[in-house]
This record gives structure tokens, C-alpha cells and sequence, in this order.
């Protein structure tokens, strides 16, 4: 198996995690309800645990320690996609973004389960149990807020128009795509999203949405090569803010 | 005093998980591989959920406990990616949760747990389970809130995993 090869893999799986984790965390105390400033804050703490295993197996391979991975990185040297980037804006934003990101975490993480490489395995299998509950929360206000009044349903498509092509972004293929298909780690990109597509498309039009255009999808490429949008180095510059003022400080 | 695994065992059961203190590691089911040999220790600590933030606070408990017991040395190896499932909480793990007034998850099969399965959870107060899922996510990753119809109390359960 290509160490090199599962390093990119593992990079972009964990950097996914943390920035959509710090994403989540800014709903903390201001949620639009309680119930669901605690749901975003839980999944927050679910999504940065689970980059913490991510950089952990990372570790394991000879990379940096964890905490060195996660906050002394340039902005370019983080592999997550746009889609995980972008400013919370309002709650149906968010929300569809954890609906679009989490059904593509369930099809990826369905199949890491019977990675060839071992650890990966062991691992996806713990992660994926919990993203059940993420699928949960997803799906039933999904569902809830597009069939709610006009404004909700009117709300919730605007989310989709702007987060479903960038979506594409989770699946943008890198140099060693296909090295990870031959070696049994993952299966193809393309074929990741193919199967996603099959899952959140009758979703969404269940939901009373229309799909939108997906033509621009390639301009959302980018992030797994190190080209982010404008929004990821204030992002990190904030996460990083405090670890900064003393890296050797043991908390 | 020489250790033995049973020694050693025996006083975890007293570290108790931090965000839910009636419940003892061990009863708990993350605590693997005890070794114990020249008075030196070394066991496996597996986190329930991943992202658990008590995990830090339990791993020093347990080296303190070991030490206070006379270890003269205590290697406890956090494994992230090691299984945990709710069906490994014990007998007594799962009285204790009930007496703490959390409803104890229900056994899942191989660990697969179906969403139907987290629509009713029963009350610990009156056993009824005419309750409602009010919210998966509760005050810490593992518990989600329920109301329960029959006594009108709100109530936490720990999630099936």
C-alpha cells in the first residue's frame, strides 16, 4: 500500500472535519433554538473528534502530532473542499451543508469500512455509528423546514442553489484517486458521487426541492489541492489564535 | 504490596467517568487489556465517543489510581480507533446509569443501531415507554433528551452506539 497515497486520503478526511467542526461550533449561543444551538454544538464536537482520529492515524504514519498538524499549518497546506469553508451565513445554509456533507460522510465512510488498510477500517466503523445520529438530524429538518411555510421552503432552496454544486468539491479527484481505488483503500471519487447523487437527489425532491444546476461544479474544485476559497485563512487564523500565543504551553 | 490484575481491576471501578460520576470505568466497557507484571502497569483506554472531551481527565484518574496503589510505573495507551459499542456497558454499569436517572441504551444488534430504534427510549422515573425523542443531541455527546408522556418528566438517555 502507498503511505503517500493514504496520507492524502487521511488529510483531506481530517481537514473536512475540522473546518466543517469550527464551522458548526459558531452556532454555539446563537442557534435559531436551543435544541438545535445544542444539536450543531454536539455535532461540532463529534466532527473535531473525528479529525482528531484522522490526524491520529496520521501521526501513526510518521506525520506531526495532532495538535501540531491541526494548528501550525499554512492555509495552503489544509486539503478540505470549499463547501466546508464557507461562513455559516443563516441556519438553512448550515443545514443543508451538514445534510449534503454527512450523506456523502455515510457513502464514503460505508465503504472505508472494507478499506484494505486495516486501520482505516477499524476506524470507520466507530465513525460511521455516530454519524447515524447526524443523518437523523439532517434528514427530519430537511424534510420539516422545506415543507414549513413559503419563506422556510424559499429559505431552504436558496441553501441548495448555493451549496449542492459545491458540494461536487468533497469529490474532486487527486493524483493519488486512483492509486487508492487499485490498492482497495477507497473506491473512485467519481463512484463515491455517483452513489451520493442516487441517495440525497430523491431525498431533496422528496423534500418539495428542485435541483439546481449543477454546470459550474468545476469552479468548486480546488481545495483538495491546496487552492481555498477567500474564507479559509481567516478561519484558521481565529482557530489557530490561541495555540499560537504559546505552542509549547501544555493545557 | 505485589499487583495483580485483579487488584488493579478492582480499584478502577472506582474512577468514575467525570460527566456521568456514578459510572465506573470499567463498568463502562473502555478499559482493555489490563496488564500487570512487576508492579507495572499498562492497559488500553477506548474513548465511547470519538470526540468524548472526559477522555483526558479518565486517563489521568486511571494512572493516579495505579499509583496510589503502589505501581511504580502506568502506561495507558488511548486507541482511538479501537470499538466501543453501548452493548459493552456491564450489568452494573447499566443499574448504576438508571439510579443516576439516565435510561440505559438498548442492546443493538452487532453494535448496528436503526433509527427507528432511538424514536422511544424508556423513562427511568416510571418505566413507561410512552415517550417522545425530543432531541439526539443532549448536554454531552453521548445522551439524548427524551419527554416522557405518561409521568411529564423530561429525561436524558445515553445513545445506542
Amino acid at each position: 500500500m502507498s503511505p503517500e497515497a493514504i496520507k492524502d486520503l487521511l488529510y483531506r478526511l481530517a481537514d473536512d472535519k475540522l473546518i466543517l467542526g469550527h464551522r458548526h461550533s459558531e452556532w454555539i449561543g446563537m442557534g435559531p433554538i436551543l435544541e438545535e444551538d445544542i444539536a450543531f454544538a454536539s455535532m461540532a464536537q463529534d466532527e473535531v473528534g473525528h479529525a482528531q482520529c484522522y490526524y491520529q492515524l496520521l501521526h501513526e504514519l510518521g506525520e506531526g502530532h495532532p495538535d501540531e498538524v491541526a494548528f501550525t499549518r499554512q492555509t495552503e497546506a489544509f486539503r478540505c473542499c470549499h463547501l466546508v469553508e464557507l461562513p455559516s451565513q443563516d441556519y438553512a445554509f448550515s443545514l443543508v451543508r451538514h445534510f449534503l456533507f454527512d450523506m456523502a460522510d455515510k457513502v464514503r465512510l460505508s465503504h472505508l469500512r472494507r478499506s484494505k488498510y486495516p486501520h482505516l477500517a477499524e476506524l470507520a466503523t466507530k465513525l460511521a455509528r455516530e454519524e447515524k445520529y447526524h443523518e437523523m438530524h439532517a434528514k427530519t429538518f430537511l424534510r420539516q423546514l422545506s415543507q414549513a411555510n413559503e419563506d422556510a421552503r424559499a429559505r431552504m432552496q436558496a441553501a441548495l442553489d448555493e451549496a449542492y454544486p459545491m458540494a461536487f468539491g468533497i469529490f474532486e479527484p487527486t493524483i493519488f484517486t486512483e492509486t487508492l481505488s487499485n490498492q482497495g483503500i477507497q473506491p473512485l471519487e467519481d463512484a463515491l458521487m455517483k452513489e451520493w447523487r442516487t441517495l440525497v437527489e430523491p431525498l431533496l425532491i422528496e423534500a418539495g426541492l428542485t435541483l439546481p444546476s449543477t454546470a459550474d461544479f468545476l469552479d468548486y474544485f480546488g481545495g483538495r489541492s491546496g487552492r481555498h476559497t477567500p474564507h479559509l485563512a481567516p478561519l484558521v487564523a481565529e482557530m489557530t489564535e490561541v495555540f499560537a500565543i504559546d505552542p509549547a504551553a501544555k493545557w | 504490596m505485589t499487583l495483580t490484575q485483579e487488584i488493579v481491576q478492582k480499584a478502577l471501578e472506582g474512577v468514575k467517568d467525570p460527566e456521568i460520576p456514578v459510572l465506573s470505568v470499567v463498568h463502562l466497557g473502555i478499559v482493555r487489556d489490563v496488564h500487570v507484571e512487576d508492579n507495572v502497569v499498562s492497559l488500553v483506554l477506548t474513548p465511547t465517543f470519538a470526540g468524548c472531551p472526559a477522555i483526558e481527565m479518565m486517563k489521568n484518574d486511571i494512572e493516579r489510581t495505579c499509583l496510589d496503589l503502589g505501581a511504580t510505573s502506568v502506561q495507558v495507551t488511548v486507541m482511538n480507533r479501537a470499538e466501543w459499542t453501548t452493548n459493552q456497558i456491564t450489568k452494573e454499569g447499566i443499574a448504576a446509569l438508571k439510579s443516576f436517572g439516565i435510561s440505559p441504551p438498548p442492546q443493538t444488534q452487532d453494535g448496528e443501531v436503526e433509527l427507528e430504534d432511538l424514536l422511544h427510549a424508556q423513562c427511568p422515573q416510571c418505566n413507561s415507554t410512552d415517550t417522545v425523542l425530543k432531541n439526539a443531541f443532549g448536554p454531552t455527546a453521548c445522551r439524548a433528551i427524551y419527554f416522557c408522556h405518561s409521568c411529564h418528566e423530561t429525561f436524558e438517555q445515553m445513545k445506542p452506539l
